[in-house]
């Protein structure tokens, strides 16, 4: 059976895009847990539904490039928004973000059902892998390069920015140009996987991959090359394995992940619950 | 030196009239009330905030926006400690003006990065993770860090606080030898009772310089009352 469904293009793309997003967004996942804001990239994510039902609605047609413009439109929108709110002193600002990505998310769902496009509002809000036609592919593709590239060619400063952005600054690292660019990797990241597991459980493989090599590692590199590898590891297992579990792949990838963590969290040799030696250490 | 130094948060003046002229070896504190600008000068001074007038001259030019001479060490409980990387990691960090982006770190890279936990005593340590390090530690980390970077001017925000009394006393010491290396240390300092055995010269500050010179003749009891605030 296995056999019949490799030798379908249906199920090539799909691997090839979970191998693709899953290490893309996996290895991305160490800027994610260095940030310390995960939560803002849930937020973030929920964001991304109407500005992508915006963009359908201004350009008429929807393309992965609408998505993208859409979502970085609403996302820029809601962040720079709660901040300006937050700023009046009143409301704090994870309750001001907290307020407005709820109600973007909203305006989405009401939005979405009602444009002419073939997908269900359940695509968008889980994904659907198995749908992924050859230009989602090479957008995957394209998108996991840049951020790729980007990352790896400019990991010094984008590290010294994230530990100590004074610090960073006195050594001459252009720290908001930094912190625009991790912002940007981030929207992009987000809609790459966007046809995979949607935009509510994107944040599950942007977050999961490099949190459970936390749990294993001290090692900072291992956080983004070992996120990756699990992402995209864990991406292609969770598709295969959907299939005879009868459960949708999308939500199959980031309970796989989710599991991974926890196993990571309870037997990681260095800093599990149960491992020998984290348990001598809480004896007295 | 730096001269006329002013700073503003958009309409705000933070800091206005700053002039002081000092040389390498002196070790020079910041002094003044909570909000006095103590924090502000030096990150004027390190380049990260920017100058409403004045100029910060080193070395008979202007510094214009940061010099790898210039080492900022920030207040500790502004770092994030949980932040993944071992004490060696840190201090190459330091290496990274030198090295770009891209370049490989060399032996000379490697070496200065050596000699930089050797002279702190941070031999032992530097495969240790930051977090595990306590208060002492961090702060000799971070000035390892300066070293590796081949620093002259250290701008240290609060270096004292927080530190217990063998820490205090020890991190003194350092200073002490740092300045006596020919290092200019310009630390922002909240303790008017240990400032004249730390310190050679001291700016007295209160949103506007008040006072520069030696600190035995700059510090009088008239002076600190009239800055803080306090009856005599």
């Amino acid at each position: 059976m296995i056999e019949e469904l490799l030798a379908s293009p249906f199920y090539q793309r799909a691997l090839a895009a979970a191998a693709f997003i899953g290490f893309t967004n996996g290895f991305f996942s160490g800027f994610v847990v260095l940030r310390r804001n995960a939560l803002s990239v849930s937020a973030l994510s929920h964001t991304m539904l109407p500005g992508i039902a915006v963009g359908i609605l201004v350009t008429g047609v929807l393309s992965q490039w609408n998505a993208f413009f859409g979502a970085m439109f609403a996302a820029l929108l809601v962040g720079l928004g709660s901040v300006a709110v937050a700023r009046g002193k009143r409301v704090a600002e994870g309750t001001s973000l907290a307020v407005l990505y709820t109600a973007a998310f909203a305006a989405g769902v009401a939005i979405l059902p009602k444009l002419d496009t073939r997908s269900e509002l359940e695509h968008w809000l889980f994904g659907d892998i198995l749908a992924v036609g050859n230009m989602d592919l090479w957008i995957a593709f394209s998108i996991g390069a840049v951020i790729l590239l980007a990352t790896n060619l400019l990991m010094r400063p984008l590290l010294l920015t994230l530990f100590e952005p004074n610090v960073a600054a006195a050594q001459g690292v252009p720290v908001r140009a930094m912190q625009y660019l991790v912002f940007g990797m981030l929207v992009l990241a987000l809609v790459s996987s966007l046809q995979a597991v949607g935009c509510v459980l994107s944040v599950g493989l942007l977050v999961t991959p490099a949190a459970t090599v936390s749990l294993l590692t001290d090692k900072t590199s291992a956080l983004f090359w070992g996120g990756g590898l699990i992402g995209g590891g864990g991406s292609i297992a969770a598709v295969i394995i959907s299939g005879p579990l009868g459960i949708p792949p999308g939500p199959a990838i980031v309970i796989l992940l989710g599991l991974l963590f926890i196993l990571a969290y309870l037997f990681s040799p260095k800093y599990g619950l149960l491992s020998p030696k984290f348990l001598r250490k809480a004896q007295p | 030196m730096i001269a006329g130094l002013s700073v503003s948060y958009r309409d705000i003046l933070a800091l206005s009239g700053v002039s002081m002229a000092t040389s390498c070896g002196n070790r020079v504190a910041l002094i003044g009330p909570n909000g006095a600008g103590k924090s502000t000068l030096l990150k004027a001074i390190a380049g990260l905030v920017p100058k409403s007038s004045g100029e910060i001259r080193w070395r008979g030019t202007a510094v214009r926006k940061w010099s790898r001479e210039f080492a900022y060490l920030p207040q500790r409980e502004e770092v994030d400690w949980s932040f993944p990387i071992t004490v060696r990691g840190l201090v190459e960090m330091g290496r990274y003006p030198q090295t770009g982006w891209w370049r490989k770190f060399s032996g000379d890279d490697t070496r200065a990065v050596d000699a930089a936990l050797d002279s702190l005593n941070l031999n032992e340590l530097q495969h240790r993770q930051i977090r595990e390090l306590s208060g002492g530690q961090q702060q000799r980390a971070f000035l390892a860090r300066a070293l590796a970077q081949e620093a002259h001017v250290f701008l240290l925000d609060e270096p004292f606080t927080g530190l217990d009394r063998n820490a205090a006393v020890l991190l003194a010491d350092l200073l002490k030898k740092l300045a006596g290396e020919g290092r200019l240390i310009i630390a922002s300092h909240h303790e008017l009772v240990s400032a004249p055995d730390l310190f050679d010269e001291v700016l007295v500050l209160n949103t506007h310089q008040v006072a520069f010179g030696a600190v035995t003749e700059t510090l009088t009891p008239q002076l600190i009352a009239d800055t803080f605030a306090i009856p005599v």
